[in-house]
């Protein structure tokens, strides 16, 4: 599972940067499914008649003790992701190896043994709080704040104005210009901004990040609010559909599959830009932790942190995923 | 109620090509209670002068006037049946009319909208499928579903894109017997416009049936009555003497236009 959710969060930011942002990052993780399935299914072969000729030799040796066909498809399911998974721990295995073969006899270059006790030891005491100390789980706990907050101004934001600009033409025209000298910006690039004009470091992150957050969600959500079926507009017409008919039953349901690929998107950008935020703001969340163990020159805290700030990430993307894969039946039909 | 087709022409541009006519000057007159097809190669612009009358498209010059009242847009007295279906694919069918009942007509009560909905799922014979999703019934059942949502309007006019094009034979002409049996009943229906592909569909259904001319000339060619009594049956209508000649016209005509489509849609 991991393994396979993983590969689509590393392609999506790049698909999101081109000319047509909507679904394409949501392909190869139907495809991925996909693959895992076929052969699933097709080694039942009772069902798959019109299967190829290997298919249904293999078949023929299952029918004899007729087990029932769903747990022949449950058995090469879970043999599927024991490959998988056992494949999952060959290319841990060769990294942690290479590593430890990188680090070795190096005092300053933590070795993977030194940054896996490290973390153990991190994560023994999470929510320690003393006056110029905090436990790691704070930190993090104070970065995903931060980053909920941002992102979910953000969603507010960029999926109502984005509705708007696929709706309304003229506020495409409007704003497109606009958005797309914005987007490229890095978004720290802001940061002096609004710390100049707030003067309140903490939420001034938290606006960096609804910048952050907001262009995938906004040319998302404008995207797919703007792609409506010429058929479906036609309907709307000829009944005289009035706003919120159109607003609720056409315009939502359509741009509902690439809003959430938005969302997915400004998390995981989000979640990114956090970690660079709290390092020019300098005094809580993992950014901080990260920058300030640079500093004590522990740099195995270092690596702790980089494993976590991965982990949360990948338990936010598969979060969104699943919101998107639970939306998805509402598009596959026609 | 009289539809007046003035003068209409229609030419669409194209980046890197020169506009193209597609309607050059048509001129028709439908009277009330009419039920017309229109017949002809694709491209003829059939369609489009569906469109222009369903509001849908604006004509590039001329006028379609409606008891007088030049159409300016759509609009449920001209409720419209599209080829593929159009049903919202996230609304139950039962839904799908509802939303479009409820949103046309405003002022209607809501027992008012209960009942048209459920009389016409009910015509269609959809009313036990009502709470399927047009995703889950097949084609026949989504079109079936497309026109009760048509007829539920209650539209003074009722105009059709190929219908029944995208189905099988057999429930394409179930299909035709319905709509005819729901025209034919106390609907506030009393005009059908349909663009079709099918000759027999066309002599099956229409009075009138207006075969439209290919490029370069697009526009009516001609008009061709249908003096066979109704109701109609498929079977028996082939026996009609009139049968044979209005078939043997349309394939001229269409033939004349010297195009392979020609024999494909006289064989359909």
């Amino acid at each position: 599972m991991t393994s396979r959710d993983a590969t689509p969060s590393a392609v999506a930011p790049a698909v999101d940067h081109s000319s047509s942002p909507t679904l394409t990052s949501a392909a190869p993780v139907d495809e991925a499914g996909g693959g895992v399935n076929t052969p699933a299914t097709s080694a039942t072969g009772s069902r798959s008649r019109s299967g190829a000729g290997t298919a249904d030799i293999e078949a023929a040796g299952h029918r004899g003790p007729a087990a029932p066909s769903w747990l022949t498809a449950l058995g090469s399911r879970l043999a599927s992701f024991a490959v998988a998974a056992l494949w999952a721990v060959v290319g841990l295995a060769v990294f942690v190896a290479l590593w430890q073969f990188a680090s070795r006899g190096s005092a300053t270059v933590p070795n993977p043994l030194d940054s896996a006790r490290t973390l153990g030891d991190l994560l023994s005491r999470p929510f320690f709080n003393t006056t110029n100390d905090k436990g790691i789980g704070l930190h993090l706990y104070i970065s995903l704040r931060r980053v909920f907050l941002g992102f979910g101004l953000a969603a507010l934001v960029g999926i109502t104005l984005g509705l708007i600009m696929g709706a309304v033409r003229p506020v495409w025209s409007a704003l497109n210009p606009l958005v797309q000298v914005l987007r490229p910006v890095s978004p720290l690039a802001w940061f002096p901004i609004w710390l100049y004009i707030i003067e309140e470091p903490a939420q001034s992150a938290i606006i960096v990040i609804f910048i952050t957050a907001l262009w995938p969600t906004l040319i998302n959500t404008a995207a797919g609010a703007g792609a409506i079926p010429r058929d479906q507009r036609n309907v709307a017409l000829v009944f005289k559909f009035r706003p919120l008919a159109y607003l609720w039953h056409v315009l939502i349901p359509n741009a509902l599959p690439s809003i959430i690929t938005g969302l997915r998107l400004s998390m995981g950008i989000g979640w990114m830009v956090i970690v660079a935020v709290e390092m020019l703001q300098g005094n809580s969340g993992i950014g901080y932790f990260v920058w300030n163990s640079y500093n004590a020159l522990e740099l195995d805290k270092v690596v702790a942190a980089i494993v976590l700030i991965g982990v949360i990430g990948l338990v936010l993307d598969a979060i969104l995923l699943m919101l998107s894969r639970w939306v998805a039946p509402e598009e596959a039909h026609e | 109620m009289t539809i007046t087709i003035n003068g209409v022409r229609k030419s669409f541009r194209r980046r890197g090509h020169a506009p193209q006519e597609v309607l050059r000057g048509v001129d028709l007159t439908i009277g009330s209670g009419e039920f017309v097809s229109f017949i002809g190669h694709s491209g003829c612009g059939k369609s489009t002068l569906l469109n222009i009358v369903g509001g849908l498209v604006k004509a590039g010059s001329g006028t379609v006037q409606i008891d007088g009242q030049p159409v300016t847009g759509p609009g449920p007295d001209r409720a419209m049946v599209f080829q593929n279906y159009s049903l919202l694919p996230w609304l139950s069918l039962l839904k799908n009319v509802r939303v479009a009942v409820q949103e046309s007509r405003p002022d209607w009560k809501r027992a008012r909208v209960d009942e048209m909905v459920e009389r016409y799922l009910t015509a269609v014979s959809l009313w036990e499928h009502r709470n399927k999703r047009p995703g889950q019934v097949s084609g026949g059942m989504a079109q079936r579903a497309a026109v009760a949502r048509a007829f539920a309007v209650a539209p003074r006019t009722l105009l059709l894109d190929e219908p029944f094009g995208a189905l099988d034979a057999l429930t394409r002409s179930r299909l035709q017997q319905q709509l005819v049996d729901l025209w034919d009943s106390e609907s506030e229906t009393e005009t059908v416009l349909m663009v079709t592909h099918g000759l027999d569909e066309a002599i099956l259904l229409a009075d009138r049936i207006v075969v439209m001319a290919n490029l370069p000339y697009p526009s009516v060619r001609t008009v061709i009555d249908v003096p066979i009594p109704r109701p109609r049956s498929r079977t028996t209508i082939v026996h009609h003497p009139a049968y044979d000649g209005i078939q043997k016209q349309l394939v001229d005509l269409l033939i004349a236009d010297d195009d392979v489509e020609s024999t494909e849609a006289a064989v359909a």
